[in-house]
């Protein structure tokens, strides 16, 4: 089978556009990733879109309105939080299947403000407060003390996540949030659901992402290579059966199980690695997925937060972007914004928060909601 | 009790009989083992198909996690305790920890906890009450 490309990759910057639909944004981000590769939309066989608060309401073929009607297929994706990286694995197994050899992926969504979800229930019974919560942030609260109670995890060590991403967002021009928060800003924070304060908890935005995806053929009868990040692995997990998973979502043994068969299938270790952009939806989050992406063992993860490796200039620099936590979270379009972040350093051209000599990188979504089901996408991007 | 009186249960996992009394109702994987809150006919865990025998839930266990919640939808009183709970021969719950101080220092880990069945206050469309299960600190066996 042949290798499978990225060949133009770009988002809009995240943030509010209250005046512009969800097709628009989408089509901004379009637009954005054919003139990265140098392409046109003629030349695209297929479009997988991502997006989830509007699923069902065919924004591929809006988007297809805005940058021209040409009649290729169109799928639509909704996957929660890992939507926009469905969308693009949708495109991927387009590509490494052989049936198309340059294809577009596209993620977008345009949110409110507050918590996501709504209390009611069709029969009129209201959960929440009354069979637990199901706010995302009591959920990833959940998730953070359980692993507070197996390896004595701090609330301090949690909130260092944050400290540490939105200081990453200070050199990202596309991040909604490009401010420092001080550990006593973050801890002292409105607590939202502990140990999670408001800073803590990933910002809903606006935002669009998309990517020309292309066979290796293509690549090199247009003379891309030059501009190409070679798709080492593309890998989805569903959530196995768990004794608690009906009662607390997983996002622990989804991403363990995506993780260990993405290092099986692109042959490499956690070690080789040389950044990482991973679901910090909540700063808990991020603590649990080092050790469920292997970045460092079970139990460990406080401790490598601590010890300043996920730093910029760290061992193993995790969401240099700024993450979800400050780059903003706009659910459709987050998982291909990560692979753009991966795609730009293995381009060398992410200016200050360039993570130098940078070769192979990870990207990493999980998706799911309280009382459903998750799902995990990572993808491996090699330098070419 | 007549139907118009009769409680509804909040969950599927409650089961409400004749005479108004709640339990907690389970299915246990005879080929496997898997306990899972609920009626199910093939096994999540090991796929066995037709091997899922309904039990009663135990109404008393541990809090596994939990969580305070201080925000929430509108309309929805904080701060609660919202906690996850392993209960006494398997199946695992969520919901609301009464009666305890909505703060860390009031939870511990593994505290046992008794199952409570009340009306949440909650009426259907057509009157009838919502009961749902809610979990209280079992003081007596610590």
């Amino acid at each position: 089978m042949t290798d499978v490309y990225i060949v133009g990759i770009d988002m809009i910057p995240f943030g509010r556009y209250p005046d512009a639909s969800v097709p628009q944004l989408g089509a901004q981000a379009v637009l954005l990733a054919l003139d990265d590769a140098g392409l046109s939309i003629k030349e695209m066989q297929a479009l997988y879109a991502g997006n989830l608060l509007m699923a069902g309401s065919m924004i591929g073929q809006r988007i297809m309105r805005e940058v021209g009607q040409t009649g290729i297929a169109v799928v639509n994706s909704a996957n929660a939080c890992a939507t926009g990286a469905t969308a693009f694995r949708e495109g991927w197994i387009g590509i490494k299947s052989g049936i198309y050899d340059l294809v577009l992926a596209v993620g977008v969504e345009q949110m409110g403000k507050g918590l996501i979800g709504e209390a009611g229930r069709s029969d009129g019974f209201i959960e929440e407060g009354v069979v637990g919560s199901n706010t995302t942030p009591a959920m990833f609260a959940q998730i953070g003390l359980a692993h507070s109670r197996a390896y004595g995890t701090t609330f301090e060590q949690f909130a260092k996540v944050a400290v540490k991403n939105h200081h990453h967002s200070t050199m990202n021009p596309k991040a909604v949030s490009q401010r420092k928060t001080p550990l006593q800003e973050v801890m002292n924070a409105e607590m939202i659901a502990y140990p999670l304060t408001k800073l803590m908890c990933s910002i809903n935005v606006d935002g669009a992402a998309a990517a020309v995806i292309a066979s290796e053929a293509a690549v090199k009868r247009l003379g891309l290579m030059d501009r190409a990040v070679r798709v080492r692995a593309s890998e989805m997990s569903s959530n196995p059966w768990t004794p608690r998973e009906t009662a607390l979502t997983d996002f622990n043994a989804v991403t363990e199980l995506c993780a260990k068969a993405t290092y099986e299938r692109a042959a490499i270790d956690p070690g080789d690695l040389d950044l990482v952009e991973l679901h910090d939806c909540f700063a808990t989050a991020e603590i649990v997925h080092y050790e469920n992406l292997q970045l460092c063992g079970a139990g460990e993860g406080g401790r490598l937060i601590d010890s300043g490796a996920t730093m910029l200039g760290g061992r193993i620099p995790v969401n240099v972007s700024g993450g979800l936590l400050s780059k903003g979270h706009p659910l459709g379009a987050t998982g291909i914004a990560g692979l753009y972040e991966i795609s730009t350093h293995l381009r060398g051209k992410a200016g200050r928060r360039q993570v130098d000599g940078a070769r192979i990188g990870l990207a990493h979504v999980a998706g799911g909601a309280p009382g459903t089901g998750s799902a995990a996408v990572v993808h491996v991007l090699e330098k070419v | 009790m007549n139907d118009v009186n009769r409680p509804l249960a909040a969950m599927r996992f409650l089961n409400i009989d004749e005479a108004g009394k709640a339990s907690l109702i389970g299915s246990r994987c005879e080929a496997c083992g898997a306990i899972v809150p609920g009626q199910k006919e093939v096994c999540a865990c090991c796929t066995a198909r037709g091997r899922m025998v309904p039990m009663k839930l135990a109404e008393h266990g541990k809090v596994y996690t939990y969580t305070i919640v201080s925000r929430s939808f509108p309309g929805v009183k904080t701060p609660f305790v919202s906690a996850v709970v392993d209960l006494d021969g398997g199946g695992c719950l969520p919901g609301v920890l009464l009666d305890v101080t909505p703060a860390p220092s009031a939870i511990t880990y593994d505290m046992p906890v008794d199952v409570v069945f009340r009306d949440t206050g909650q009426r259907a469309a057509d009157g009838r009450p919502f009961v749902s299960h809610y979990f209280v600190s079992a003081k007596g066996d610590q």
